[in-house]
C-alpha cells in the first residue's frame, strides 16, 4: 500500500469531487498484452480499478480434450509465452507422472538447463520492461542480444525460437549438438557481465528507486489469501518455491538459494528477479558440469526407454517390425493410457504452475485444467494499486509480469 | 510428529463422520470427496485448525461427468499446507439441474476469479459471490462452452469447412 | 555431429563501400531540375517512412519485440516511430490472436487510423485463426478488416516479418495516388462495412 502523504486535503464541501473514469483499455503500448483496466481517477489517484481479462482466451482447455497427449505441447507452449520451454517440460513430467515413467539423470540435467534458461529470458523481459516503463529503454536494447542468445540455444535443439514445442514425453527429441553447448558456454561467459551493467545502470538510481520503492506493495497475508507465487510471492518474505517444496527433475541435486524479498513493493519484486537470474545462472553452471560429466554410451542418452510413449527413430520404423508397430500404435492411439488424476505443478518463472490432469484412458485427456499463476495474482491488481498514482500503477502493472496467454488460457 | 495423509484423514472422518467419503490416494495426493452443503464447513475446519493449516488455496476447477445423473458437475479443489509441504484435494458434486455451490471467496480471496471462470465454463452458480459474471468469455454468450455437450468449434462460421480438416463425419 | 559454423568468421562494417542510397525514381532530369510521376516520388517518401501501430496481443508481439530490438533492427527500414496511437499511424500490424471478444477493439482501431492506411497482419492467428480453430477465436482478422500482407508462421521469424514489411513498402511505393479515393476503395471497405 503506497502512502498518500502529498496528497492535497480540500476543505470540506469546496468543490465537488468527481472521480473520472479512465479505460486503461485493451490495446497497450506493445508490451504487455491484451488486457483492460477501468480505473476511477480522482485526480492522478486511483480510487479504484477493475479488469477485464479475457481478450486473448483461445479455448485452450477445450482444445486439449480433443489432442492426444504429445499433441498437447505446442498449446501448452502458448502459456507463459516469454519461457515456453518451463510450460512444456512442465506438462511432460505430468504425463510421466501419470504413465509412471522414470527420465533418467542425464534428461533431467538438460532438462533443468532448458528451464533455467527460460526462466532467464522470462526475468530479463520483465525486469527491462519494468526499466522502460520507468522510462530507461537502453536496458532493454542490451539484454534483448542475450534473449536472441537463448533463441539461438532453442533453435539447435528444437528448432524453434519462441513458442519451443521442446522435449518429448520421455526426454528430448534429439540429442544436444556440440554447437548447442559452445553456444550455452557463449552466455555463461557473456551474459553475467551484461547483467551486472544493466543493474548497475538500474538498481541504485536515485530515479528508478524513488519510482519503484513504496508502490504497489503488498503484505505476505494477504498475498497468501490471494493465492501469489512465484517471485511475486517471494518479494513479500514468504519462501515458497515449488522447486524446492516439491523437487523434479531432479532440481534436489542442485544447490541454489531462494531470494526473498521484505516488503512486496514493486522494487523488491524487481530485485528478486534479477537475483533469481544470478540464481538461475550458477544452476545452470552447476547442471552443464554434471551433464560433461556423462561420457561415452551414456553422454548419448536423450530420452527414456519408453517404446509405449516415445516415438522410435524414423530409421527403425523404416527397416524394424517393431519400431513400425509402436509407431502405429502411438500415433492412431492404440497406447494404454492409465485412467486417473494427477497434480502436478512446476516452478513457472511466474510462480506455480499447475497441471491437473483427469485420464480416463481414451487417447485425449478427459479434462486437463491449468493453474495459472498469473490469473490468480491478478485479481490483486485493484488492492495493490489503491490509492496509488496512474504512474504508478502502471509500473505495478509491468512488475507484476502479466504475460496475456497465461492470463486467459 | 509431521503431518501425514493418514492423520489428514483421520480428522476428518473424527469430525465429519460419514459425510467424507471416498478417500484415495492417487500418486501420493490426498483425495476426497463432500456432499456440496458441506464445503465451506470442509474448507474453515482444513484452515483454521492448528494441526491441518491448509491455508492456501492453489487450485478451484470444474469437471463435467454427463453420464452420472445427478452428479454431473464436480466442482475439485486443491488446498496446500504451506508449512507442512502437504497438499489435498477435495470434492463435491453437484446436479447440472440446479448447480448452486457456496463460494468460498469469502475464506480465500484467490477463489473470486477461479469461480468466475468455473461459471464461465460450466454454468456453476456460486452462491454469495460478489460479482458472478463471465469473465474470459463475451459477456453475450449464452451457453457454458466446457460441458462435454457442446463442440470446440464455432457452429457459426462458414469459411471452413470441417470435412476438409478432417472433423466431420465420424472421425472426432 | 554438425561442424559448429557459426560468427568464425564475423564480417566487419564497412562504411565506405557497403552503404546503400535509395533508387531515385524514373524521370527525366536536366541541369537544376528533374521530373518524375508525382506518385512514384510520394510513395518513395511514405515507404521509407512508415510509422506502424503493433497491436501486439500474444506470442507474435514478443517476435515483434525482437524485431524491433536491436538484432533485427525494424528501424532501419524508417520504421523507428511506433506510435502507439491510431491516429498518427500507417501501418497496423496486428500480431497474435484475435479472439471474438476483442474483434470490436481493432475494428474500432482501424476505423480510428486515417487514410492512408495499410494492414500487415503478422501470424497465423491473425492471418486464419492458427492452430485455435475454438469457439472463441476469430478466424483471421480479414473477417472483419481489409488485410494487405499476410505473414505466415507460428510465430513467424523476424526476418519473416521483415519480408512482409519489405513487401507492404512495395505496395505503398507503387500505389496510385488517386486509390484512396476510387470506387474500387469504397466498395472494398463497404464489403466489410465501414463507410
Amino acid at each position: 500500500m503506497s502512502e498518500h502523504q502529498h496528497h492535497i486535503k480540500l476543505p470540506e464541501g469546496s468543490i465537488e469531487k468527481q472521480t473520472t473514469t479512465l479505460n486503461l483499455g485493451p490495446t497497450h503500448p506493445a508490451t504487455h498484452g491484451v488486457f483492460q483496466n477501468i480505473l476511477e481517477l480522482d485526480g492522478e489517484r486511483i480510487v479504484s480499478a477493475e479488469q477485464t481479462v479475457g481478450y486473448i482466451h483461445r479455448a485452450f482447455e477445450k482444445l486439449a480434450e480433443r489432442r492426444p497427449l504429445y499433441q498437447i505441447t505446442p498449446i501448452t507452449d502458448r502459456l507463459n509465452y516469454c519461457s515456453s520451454p518451463i510450460n512444456n517440460m512442465g506438462w511432460h513430467i505430468t504425463c510421466e507422472k501419470l504413465l509412471n515413467i522414470q527420465t533418467p539423470k542425464r534428461v533431467d540435467y538438460l532438462r533443468v538447463i532448458i528451464m533455467e534458461l527460460a526462466r532467464i529470458a522470462d526475468h530479463l523481459i520483465c525486469n527491462s520492461i519494468v526499466a522502460v516503463d520507468a522510462g530507461a529503454f537502453t536496458g532493454f536494447v542490451y539484454l534483448m542480444e542475450y534473449r536472441e542468445l537463448i533463441y539461438e540455444i532453442y533453435e539447435e535443439i528444437c528448432g524453434s525460437r519462441l513458442t519451443t514445442n521442446i522435449g518429448r514425453i520421455g526426454g528430448f527429441e534429439r540429442n544436444f549438438s556440440v554447437a548447442a553447448f559452445t553456444k550455452l558456454e557463449k552466455f555463461l561467459r557473456e551474459y553475467p557481465k551484461v547483467l551486472k551493467e544493466f543493474e548497475g545502470l538500474c538498481n541504485r538510481n536515485r530515479i528508478f528507486m524513488d519510482r519503484l520503492i513504496n508502490t504497489g506493495g503488498i503484505s505476505a497475508e494477504r498475498a497468501l489469501n490471494y493465492g501469489f507465487t512465484g517471485p511475486n510471492l517471494r518479494a513479500t518474505g514468504v519462501d515458497y518455491d515449488v522447486r524446492v517444496h516439491a523437487p523434479y527433475s531432479s532440481y534436489e541435486d542442485f544447490d541454489f538459494i531462494i531470494p526473498v524479498g521484505k516488503t512486496g513493493d514493486n522494487y523488491d519484486r524487481y530485485l528478486v528477479r534479477g537475483e533469481e537470474m544470478w540464481q538461475s545462472l550458477s544452476i545452470i553452471q552447476q547442471a552443464y558440469q554434471k551433464v560433461q560429466e556423462f561420457k561415452g554410451a551414456d553422454a548419448e542418452i536423450y530420452h527414456a526407454n519408453v517404446p509405449e510413449y516415445y516415438l522410435p527413430e524414423k530409421k527403425d520404423v523404416y527397416t524394424k517390425m517393431e519400431a513400425l508397430i509402436w509407431h502405429f500404435k502411438i500415433i492412431m492411439g492404440e497406447t494404454a493410457i492409465p485412467k486417473g488424476e494427477v497434480y502436478h505443478a512446476v516452478e513457472g518463472a511466474n510462480g506455480e504452475l499447475g497441471f491437473y490432469l483427469i485420464s480416463d484412458g481414451g487417447r485425449t485427456p478427459y479434462r486437463l485444467h491449468f493453474r495459472r499463476p498469473c490469473f490468480i495474482y491478478y485479481q490483486a491488481y485493484s488492492e495493490l494499486t489503491k490509492g496509488a498514482m496512474l504512474s504508478d500503477a502502471i509500473i505495478t502493472m509491468s512488475s507484476l509480469n502479466l504475460i496475456a496467454g497465461e492470463l486467459d488460457a | 510428529m509431521s503431518l501425514t495423509n493418514q492423520r489428514i484423514k483421520e480428522r476428518l472422518i473424527e469430525k465429519f463422520g460419514e459425510t467424507v467419503s471416498k478417500f484415495e490416494e492417487p500418486y501420493g495426493l490426498l483425495s476426497f470427496e463432500t456432499p456440496k452443503e458441506n464445503n465451506l464447513k470442509v474448507l474453515q475446519f482444513l484452515h483454521d485448525d492448528e494441526e491441518l493449516k491448509f491455508r492456501f488455496l492453489t487450485d478451484l476447477c470444474a469437471v463435467n461427468y454427463p453420464d452420472e445423473a445427478g452428479r454431473e458437475l464436480a466442482v475439485v479443489y486443491h488446498l496446500h499446507n504451506l508449512t507442512d509441504n502437504i497438499r489435498l484435494r477435495f470434492k463435491v458434486f453437484t446436479d447440472i439441474q440446479q448447480p448452486d455451490i457456496f463460494t468460498a471467496s469469502k475464506l480465500f480471496s484467490s477463489a473470486n476469479w477461479m469461480e468466475r471462470e468455473t461459471y464461465d465454463f460450466f454454468g456453476v452458480n456460486f452462491i454469495g459471490h460478489p460479482n458472478l459474471k463471465r469473465i474470459l468469455n463475451v459477456d453475450e454468450m449464452d451457453y457454458f462452452p466446457l460441458r462435454k455437450e457442446y463442440p470446440l468449434e464455432d457452429q457459426t462460421r462458414i469459411d471452413k469447412d470441417d470435412a476438409m480438416f478432417g472433423r466431420g463425419g465420424t472421425i472426432v | 555431429m554438425r561442424p559448429v559454423r557459426f560468427n568464425i568468421h564475423p564480417k566487419e562494417a564497412d562504411i565506405k563501400t557497403a552503404v546503400s542510397v535509395v533508387q531515385a525514381p524514373e524521370g527525366y532530369s536536366g541541369e537544376g531540375f528533374f521530373t518524375a510521376k508525382l506518385s512514384d516520388v510520394v510513395g518513395l517518401a511514405r515507404k521509407n517512412s512508415i510509422w506502424p501501430l503493433p497491436f501486439a496481443t500474444s506470442c507474435c508481439g514478443i517476435e515483434f519485440m525482437a524485431t524491433a530490438a536491436a538484432h533485427y533492427d525494424l528501424g532501419r527500414f524508417g520504421a523507428e516511430r511506433m506510435a502507439f496511437t491510431p491516429r498518427q499511424c500507417d501501418l497496423l500490424m496486428v500480431m497474435g490472436t484475435i479472439s471474438k471478444k476483442m474483434g470490436p477493439v481493432l475494428r474500432q482501431v482501424y476505423l480510428q487510423m486515417a487514410e492512408p492506411r495499410w494492414v500487415l497482419s503478422v501470424g497465423a492467428c491473425a492471418s486464419s485463426g492458427g492452430i485455435f480453430d475454438t469457439y472463441s477465436v476469430l478466424q483471421g482478422i480479414d473477417q472483419i478488416i481489409p488485410v494487405d500482407v499476410y505473414v505466415p508462421g507460428c510465430p513467424p521469424r523476424p526476418e519473416a516479418i521483415l519480408d512482409g514489411f519489405m513487401k507492404i513498402q512495395d505496395l505503398v511505393g507503387q500505389e496510385s495516388i488517386r486509390r484512396r479515393n476510387s470506387e474500387q476503395y469504397r466498395l472494398l471497405l463497404e464489403s466489410y462495412g465501414i463507410q
